[in-house]
């Protein structure tokens, strides 16, 4: 079959089975964008700036598991992308990005819209390429795709110059079914012996801790840890991007670590002594300070990136290879030792872990006269039956829904942690609804958050995605105002915008629902509304509390035995009592 | 500790930049770095030379064996090698009894003379970074007009080697 660039492309992605591609057109992708209109395969999603684009398609791969795609234009476009990018690469989500490239000959020569795309996207992306010649683009595309959804995944960003893509330069296609790169083999097998290891290992503890991080979700390996978990008996903890890959309604899970961590998982990752990382990468809000972290605790790591161990925390059993792979192993090499838990150690490590999680560290001031943030949370979690998929965007409306939103299954928590993208929630919601168009998508955000991408309200009413957004607005950006209040002496210094716009209005301009909640009495009720609305975008603005802070937390410097608890918790720590 | 890393690449446009990029981003430091295309003009070997302690330098290989374009790589300087500079230095030679000096020199640095004019010598030396500073510490500091330096490339010895 004879094809041009542009077409070579557009049949690549159908080939690759790709349903939608997430873009905006301009002049170094209008060959391309020809070839999309003249088929019905690959849907195209015009979003409204191409930040909106790389989430969108972020959050279509975050809760599918499959690559997102982008396509943009030279320049300003690329730019656009690069925070989308830099998103997903530190959460480590497949996805290729096709940014169009100014004609080969004028490359370097400061012509119309020409950035470095390569150059400027090269420190955060798995892996770039630019396309010099026409016979190179199919297995260009193909490395492009391999590269980011094997291993650990991650953005992958092809450049392709505008004459690659002319109509009028024909060559033969054949979609090639696989390819394979001398310079890039991921490991998938662990290795048997530490396996072996880390069983013996794990069984001898008397005081275990497993903590499990977005690894697990990108592996795919939720059954496979879950599994495990049941086996030993033992306490599981999760980091923000994990969650959902154990039932965080199983009686095992004692919450999220780190700095916004329960009481009863931070105390346990601090007098744990055996801990396994389970593709988690030791971030820096979760473990605190290093030199105060899990100080009693040998550690077994299992990670598919071998950069990932020893990097921020040293550990004494590193096993690399993907999680679900090595969950198995495990689980074989268990019933090859044959040995059961130290059933008395356990008992007593549950006791002390109870008597944690009794402080009920997560309590609020439930007789408020205000909308408690916490509150709308738990009322999103009961009237969406904790089915829901959640997107947020970055700050304590993040917090407090990964705190109170008990996800049971993966792929459902859609959030930017490692990056802390604001912007991230809507368009990524976009996309997810368009990957599950029955389900029920939420995006939680807040007032300042929503409004780094609010034009792609446009973007939903286009395509009919009926998300709602749970806008917690405390006029407030919240988590700086705490930070502020902390550590700065309540000088709230620009964390306070005088001119929030009228979400209501805004909603429905864009042809949505808007609704305001002010009485904690009517939360639940809007909810219900909300969601019984099936087939409308419904903005619900929620008028907050506005100094709610989210606790417990851990201060800068501190380890995870040092957490101030929130006011309303029974025994406070010294370290509380100092802050009062 | 100082190390020396061999890697072999991918010879694609872009790959000493992810090797540089890599060691700016990460903040790790390179005392010299060389490149150039091997028997195999589909591969470049590069040879970089760091400092850092031991965690640091595990760090390195690992995210340097992390990009996409480096098929193998390895510390030479775990193990038993050899390492060679190239140094190209300008002289002035200018009366008969400075050019005989520096002819002295050479003689005993075993270098060569690669390029005589009526006031200057170039002077052509091999060997480990150690031996290239001993001959500039050597030379009479006023007789040097330009001094370029290759930086260190190396090989393990024996007949453990790095192939593909």
């Amino acid at each position: 079959m004879q094809l041009s660039g542009g077409e070579i492309l557009i049949q690549f992605l159908k080939d690759e089975g790709v349903e939608f591609v997430f873009g905006y057109p301009g002049g170094a992708v209008l060959h391309i964008y020809d070839a999309l209109f003249r088929q019905e395969d690959v849907k195209h999603i015009l979003v409204r700036h191409e930040q909106g684009a790389t989430h969108a398609a972020d959050g279509y791969a975050r809760s599918t598991g499959k690559p997102g795609v982008v396509l943009v234009t030279s320049g300003p476009g690329a730019t656009n992308a690069v925070t989308g990018i830099a998103t997903a690469h530190l959460d480590s989500i497949p996805m290729v990005i096709i940014t169009g490239q100014v004609t080969s000959q004028y490359i370097g020569s400061d012509a119309f819209q020409e950035v470095d795309a390569v150059g400027i996207t090269r420190p955060c992306v798995k892996h770039n390429f630019l396309v010099k010649d026409l016979k190179d683009l199919v297995s260009t595309l193909k490395k492009a795709f391999y590269v980011a959804t094997t291993g650990r995944p991650g953005p992958v960003v092809v450049d392709i110059p505008k004459d690659i893509t002319d109509p009028n330069i024909k060559i033969d296609y054949v979609y090639p079914e696989k390819i394979s790169m001398r310079s890039y083999n991921p490991k998938i097998k662990g290795n048997p012996g530490q396996i072996k290891k880390a069983a013996e290992l794990l069984l001898l503890a008397k005081r275990p801790m497993i903590y499990s991080g977005g690894g697990v979700v990108l592996s795919g390996a939720s059954e496979e840890l879950t599994g495990f978990v049941h086996t030993l008996g033992y306490p599981i903890t999760s980091t923000l991007m994990g969650l959902g890959a154990y039932p965080s309604t199983d009686k095992q899970f004692i919450g999220m670590l780190g700095m916004h961590g329960t009481y009863e998982a931070n105390m346990g990752m601090h007098e744990c002594d055996v801990l396994i990382a389970v593709g988690a990468r030791f971030d820096d809000r979760v473990t605190g300070d290093i030199s105060k972290f899990c100080p009693y605790a040998k550690i077994i790591h299992i990670d598919i990136d071998p950069s990932s161990i020893s990097k921020n925390v040293r550990v004494d059993l590193p096993i690399v290879g993907d999680i679900k792979d090595v969950m198995n192993d495990m689980m074989a090499a268990f019933k090859e030792i044959n040995k059961k838990p130290d059933a008395d150690a356990l008992e007593s490590w549950w006791k002390q872990l109870e008597e944690w999680r009794n402080k009920q560290c997560l309590q609020y001031d439930r007789n408020s006269d205000l909308i408690k943030p916490q509150y709308v949370i738990e009322k999103l979690y009961e009237v969406t039956g904790g089915e829901a998929f959640v997107t947020s965007d970055v700050g304590q409306h993040q917090m407090f829904a990964a705190q109170f939103y008990k996800f049971d299954q993966p792929n459902r928590w859609i959030n930017s942690g490692g990056l802390g993208t604001m912007g991230f929630g809507l368009p990524a919601a976009i996309g997810v609804q368009l990957a599950h168009p029955d389900a029920q998508v939420a995006c939680v955000t807040g007032e300042a958050s929503i409004q780094m991408c609010i034009q792609e309200l446009s973007t939903a009413l286009q395509y009919n995605t009926p998300v709602k957004v749970v806008n917690l607005n405390n006029r407030y950006m919240g988590m700086v105002r705490q930070w502020q209040e902390f550590f700065y002496d309540s000088r709230y210094s620009q964390s306070y915008m005088d001119t929030i716009p009228d979400f209501v209005k805004l909603a429905e301009s864009y042809g949505h629902v808007g609704m305001r909640i002010e009485k904690p009495a009517d939360v639940e009720g809007a909810l219900r509304e909300a969601f019984a609305m099936k087939d409308r975008t419904v903005f619900m603005d929620f008028m907050t509390d506005r100094t709610e802070n989210v606790y417990p937390m851990i201060a800068a410097g501190k380890g995870h035995h040092e957490m101030h608890l929130a006011p309303e918790c029974l025994v406070n720590t010294p370290d509380d009592r100092e802050l009062a | 500790m100082r190390h020396i890393i061999s890697v072999l690449m991918e010879n694609e446009s872009g790959a000493l930049s992810r090797v540089a990029g890599l060691f700016s981003a990460r903040g790790y430091n390179i005392e010299s770095l060389t490149v150039a295309p091997t028997e195999d003009a589909s591969l470049s070997r590069m040879t970089l030379v760091t400092q850092g302690s031991n965690e640091i330098v595990e760090q390195i290989t690992k995210q340097l064996n992390k990009l996409v374009d480096v098929v193998k790589l390895a510390d030479i300087s775990d193990g038993s090698h050899l390492e060679r500079e190239l140094m190209l230095i300008k002289l002035r030679a200018q009366g008969d009894s400075t050019r005989a000096e520096i002819k002295r020199m050479v003689d005993i640095y075993r270098a060569r003379i690669i390029d005589v004019s009526d006031d200057t010598f170039i002077v052509e030396l091999t060997g480990d970074g150690e031996k290239l500073n001993a001959f500039i510490a050597a030379v009479d500091p006023t007789l040097i007009l330009e001094t370029v330096r290759s930086g260190a490339t190396g090989i393990s010895r024996g007949s453990k080697s790095l192939q593909v």
